[in-house]
């Protein structure tokens, strides 16, 4: 799991172009909109991108994206939840 | 004022750095020492305006001068969106990327350029063959005649793979800063020759 939330955080950054944070910038509960990293709508339609194209995990559900995308870990225990076999490369 | 590797600001060179348009305009952006998160998102087009508008607003005590909607903002190119649209395009092969998606319109560098200075005047985007400085002049006018702005940034965004050229101009109708000229078709002309050339 640990490896899985350092793995997220590199891919928002590189993903999203958030060339001024590092990955220990980013907290596993912070908030990943708003008041916490402040990312927008359409970062949240790049983490859904991301989410289909590294982990072939697709949101079937749009109402379900406030709550996949909160922060770091809520996203990667939704795709603990929602894939077979996750691969961590370290 | 901003073309191969190399920026003029009224006639002087203050800026030179070799390499790709990307690297270029990430060199100014330190030289700047600006810390603009958004930055790194935009697409080339939109840091070739961003920057260039930041070179010609800088210490010009521009927004102490002027409220948010009294700024006009007319821009024009060559070849519109087409270099982001073309590396959109491939990306489609491998997975559509919105963050991308939202520059694939040539205005979106108004956009950019609005939101940092807090711009709410009138804007416009143009396509055209060349610089034409004749409609530049005659549509900015029109803008002032109608009391619409009081003051207008304008000029020309371009970039399409390794070439890229800007010139922007502020104008002002007291011609109150340093090293203005009068606002005339032949003078942008000239002078987008001479920063072109």
């Amino acid at each position: 799991m640990d490896n899985l939330l350092e793995k997220l955080k590199v891919q928002v950054i590189d993903r999203l172009k958030l060339k001024d944070l590092k990955p220990a910038d980013i907290g596993d509960d912070q908030p990943l909109f708003v008041e916490g990293i402040g990312l927008d709508s359409i970062d949240a339609l790049e983490l859904i991108v991301l989410l289909q194209q590294e982990y072939n995990i697709k949101l079937s559900n749009a109402d379900d994206g406030p709550r996949v995308f909160q922060s770091i870990r809520t996203m990667a225990d939704y795709i603990t939840a929602n894939s077979g076999a996750v691969k961590v490369s370290t | 004022m901003v073309t191969q590797n190399k920026i003029h600001k009224n006639g002087n060179l203050v800026f030179e750095h070799a390499g790709s348009p990307e690297e270029f305009l990430n060199a100014l952006y330190a030289h700047l020492a600006l810390s603009y998160p958004k930055f790194h998102k935009m697409d080339l087009l939109c840091k070739l305006g961003f920057l260039t508008t930041e070179l010609l607003l800088q210490d010009s005590g521009h927004s102490e001068k002027y409220g948010d909607t009294e700024t006009g903002l007319v821009l024009c190119n060559k070849n519109s969106s087409l270099d982001v649209d073309l590396k959109y395009a491939q990306t489609i092969q491998k997975g559509a990327s919105p963050a991308l998606f939202v520059y694939t319109l040539p205005n979106i560098v108004i956009g950019e350029i609005s939101i940092r200075h807090h711009f709410r005047g009138e804007n416009a985007f143009f396509v055209f063959k060349q610089f034409n400085g004749n409609f530049i002049v005659e549509y900015v006018n029109c803008l002032f005649e109608n009391k619409l702005i009081k003051n207008c940034l304008c000029g020309w965004v371009d970039i399409l793979k390794e070439d890229y050229h800007a010139t922007l101009f502020l104008i002002e109708p007291d011609g109150s800063q340093k090293n203005s000229i009068v606002f005339t078709p032949e003078n942008l002309n000239q002078l987008n020759q001479q920063e072109h050339g």
